[in-house]
């Protein structure tokens, strides 16, 4: 389950630090073409309040009409070595949005001084640590289960291996899933925001940690009970996971080539000549849909309770993502196709 | 004879309504609010949830809006356009019953004091109306989720079920614990808070709230909020060997759908999340306290 924002290649990671570039002859030669040096260039002062308290944080003159909000957050740090960039929300409303690090000074509607509201945003950390660290708990922490390390079960069944092979093939698709998200964040993904807040990796890691561990009890239990339907269910419930694994891992493929890495364009996504991406026809964020499908297939496999809660969950949560996506394609798209639902063809 | 106590009673405290500040300063006052949700506290209004709200407020809230900062709390410091006048009708007429409800309660448990002469086994005088308006509670999860509530469905929900929890997947399930003097204590201060609670949402939406109201509101917690919790975990704690005993909803292994439950070791974490819970929430009507029933005193100061 990944909240896949747009892709961006460009590659802030750790605490979003990027070192500015202040001369004006760099700075030129990253913008696109429009822009002249004028001979004479009108520079622009830049104020900063705090959002709330409206207490001047910093002053910055002669700053390039063409300098970003982005190099005017480095700026700000250098004389507030606490607040790091990810952390600056830099806004022109105390009660606003946040504006982009690529909005350009002079296209802002400010005057030759223009005053900012700044607002911490706490403690940041990338979201490719957030990503690598709550998927790699639930792999280990199944295979403790899988293993009966002990002082989980019954010290007779420390480090013995279950008698059911839907036991030893469920252990091989969850693990197979957490190894498919461990390399797709390592190789695949193009997140556009480079942090996230702190507290988010305590509370995702306690979700995918918790459950996991929930589920592997239950599943690699001395006393556990295989699917009634036994091997016609298995071999079903199977295919349904494999298939929307590779559709999960297609989904991922094509959103990743929608950008070149560096840009952070925003573009429609369309069905590619993998039949797997076909599903774009129907829904704004398949790979939300195959998450949900590999889930229901782990389900029916393992024929376990906690695992169907944890498949409920995992959809709501995605139903509010994907709506929150289709609401922003719509908007921002005119010609977003209209057959498209968020995840279910259709129904949601 | 209950019908007439209680109808005096309206009629006394609408006559005293007369002379009264009427609606108070923060709120949007066209609708009732169901307590903004923080969990088994009864005396909140909503616009103040927005202050410093306990972990476990904001928490719940985040967990209610998902990814959108929805957080009803601010929305109901706004002026919002009320619910219309049907809907302020229905929830005139739900807040009536409900406390003509608590109040039928309340004298029954006076009257079968009188007769009997003990505090013991009064619940049984009791138990139908009790479960009835305690189970009738649920509409306000609806009220929120419908919109002519401004409270937070996650934050009002989480407070209805746990006290319908402790109707009846306590009370009413563990039939030994029922004799209990601490079934009277929660038992005594859910009537009181109720009777308070649902009183001052009536007058709100009439728009005639008489200081008294509001003082009894923000006032009696400070007393009947530990008397409940007390009332509450005494019960929970004498039901918890008949739990052992009988297994009761518990399930075991091994079953087809791979799933265990032990309600005992359940009953045993719920009693642990009070320690968290509670204080947090009774720091934080202490200083909506100080907050509402604070302007009050400054107007008094001025003259």
């Amino acid at each position: 389950m990944v909240n896949s924002k747009s892709a961006t290649g460009n590659k802030r990671v750790a605490n979003g630090a990027v070192v500015p570039a202040p001369l004006p002859v760099q700075a030129q030669s990253k913008r696109k073409p429009a822009k002249k040096t004028k001979k004479a260039v009108v520079f622009f002062e830049v104020e900063i309040l705090d959002a709330k308290t409206k207490d001047k944080l910093c002053f910055l003159d002669k700053v390039e009409p063409n300098a970003t909000i982005g190099e005017i957050k480095s700026m700000f740090h250098k004389s507030h070595p606490q607040w790091y960039p990810a952390r600056q929300s830099i806004r022109l409303d105390p009660k606003g949005k946040s504006l982009k690090d690529e909005d350009v000074l002079q296209h802002l509607p400010v005057g030759t001084t223009a005053t900012f509201y700044f607002r911490d945003l706490g403690a940041q950390i990338s979201w490719v640590t957030v990503f690598l660290t709550e998927y790699t708990g639930p792999l280990v922490i199944y295979l403790l289960f899988y293993f009966r390390v002990p002082f989980i079960y019954p010290p007779k069944y420390d480090f013995t291996t279950s008698k059911h092979w839907v036991v030893h093939l469920a252990c091989m698709c969850h693990s197979f899933h957490y190894v498919k998200r461990l390399l797709e964040t390592l190789f695949v993904h193009r997140f556009s925001h480079g942090t996230m807040p702190l507290r988010n990796i305590f509370k995702n890691c306690t979700y995918y940690w918790g459950f996991a561990a929930w589920m592997a009890y239950y599943i690699n239990h001395p006393l556990y009970t295989p699917p009634i339907y036994g091997e016609q269910q298995i071999r079903i419930a199977l295919i349904i996971f494999l298939f929307c694994q590779i559709g999960n891992f297609s989904i991922h493929i094509a959103l990743r080539n929608l950008r070149p890495p560096g840009s952070k364009t925003r573009k429609i996504p369309y069905p590619t000549k993998n039949p797997f991406t076909w599903i774009f026809l129907l829904v704004s964020c398949p790979n939300y849909t195959y998450e949900l499908g590999s889930w229901l297939g782990f389900t029916l496999m393992t024929q376990c309770l906690p695992v169907a809660f944890f498949t409920l969950v995992g959809f709501i949560q995605m139903t509010v993502w994907a709506k929150g996506k289709h609401r922003s394609y719509l908007k921002e798209f005119r010609d977003y196709p209209p057959l498209r639902s968020p995840i279910l063809p259709f129904i949601l | 004879m209950n019908i007439y106590l209680i109808v005096f009673i309206y009629l006394f405290l609408n006559y005293a309504s007369q002379n009264e500040d009427g609606s108070e300063v923060e709120r949007t006052s066209r609708f009732s609010t169901t307590l903004p949700g923080v969990a088994h506290v009864p005396f909140l209004t909503p616009a103040v949830v927005q202050e410093r709200r306990p972990l476990i407020v904001a928490v719940m809230s985040a967990a209610a809006s998902g990814t959108s900062k929805a957080a009803h709390g601010d929305v109901a410091a706004k002026r919002k356009k009320g619910p219309g006048a049907l809907a302020t009708a229905y929830l005139v007429i739900y807040n009536v019953v409900m406390t003509a409800g608590w109040l039928v309660i309340a004298v029954g448990l006076v009257r079968a004091y009188l007769a009997r002469g003990s505090y013991h086994g009064l619940y049984y005088s009791i138990e139908k109306p009790l479960k009835f308006f305690q189970t009738g509670a649920v509409l306000e999860i609806l009220h929120c989720a419908v919109g002519i509530v401004p409270s937070s469905v996650v934050l009002t929900g989480f407070q209805v079920m746990s006290r319908v929890f402790l109707t009846w997947a306590v009370t009413h399930s563990v039939k030994e614990v029922q004799s209990e003097d601490s079934v009277l204590l929660f038992v005594t201060a859910w009537t009181v808070t109720e009777i308070i609670r649902y009183s001052f949402y009536t007058f709100s939406l009439l728009n005639h709230l008489p200081y008294l109201i509001k003082w009894a509101r923000y006032t009696f917690f400070i007393v009947l909020y530990p008397m409940g919790v007390t009332g509450e975990l005494l019960t929970i704690y004498a039901a918890l060997p008949y739990v052992q005993k009988t297994g009761l909803y518990s399930v075991t292994l091994p079953n087809k759908y791979n799933f265990s439950f032990d309600y005992y070791t359940f009953l045993i974490l719920i009693m642990i999340s009070y320690i968290p819970l509670f204080p947090q929430l009774y720091f934080h009507m202490i200083r909506q306290r100080k907050k509402v029933l604070g302007h009050i005193e400054d107007y008094g100061k001025v003259e």
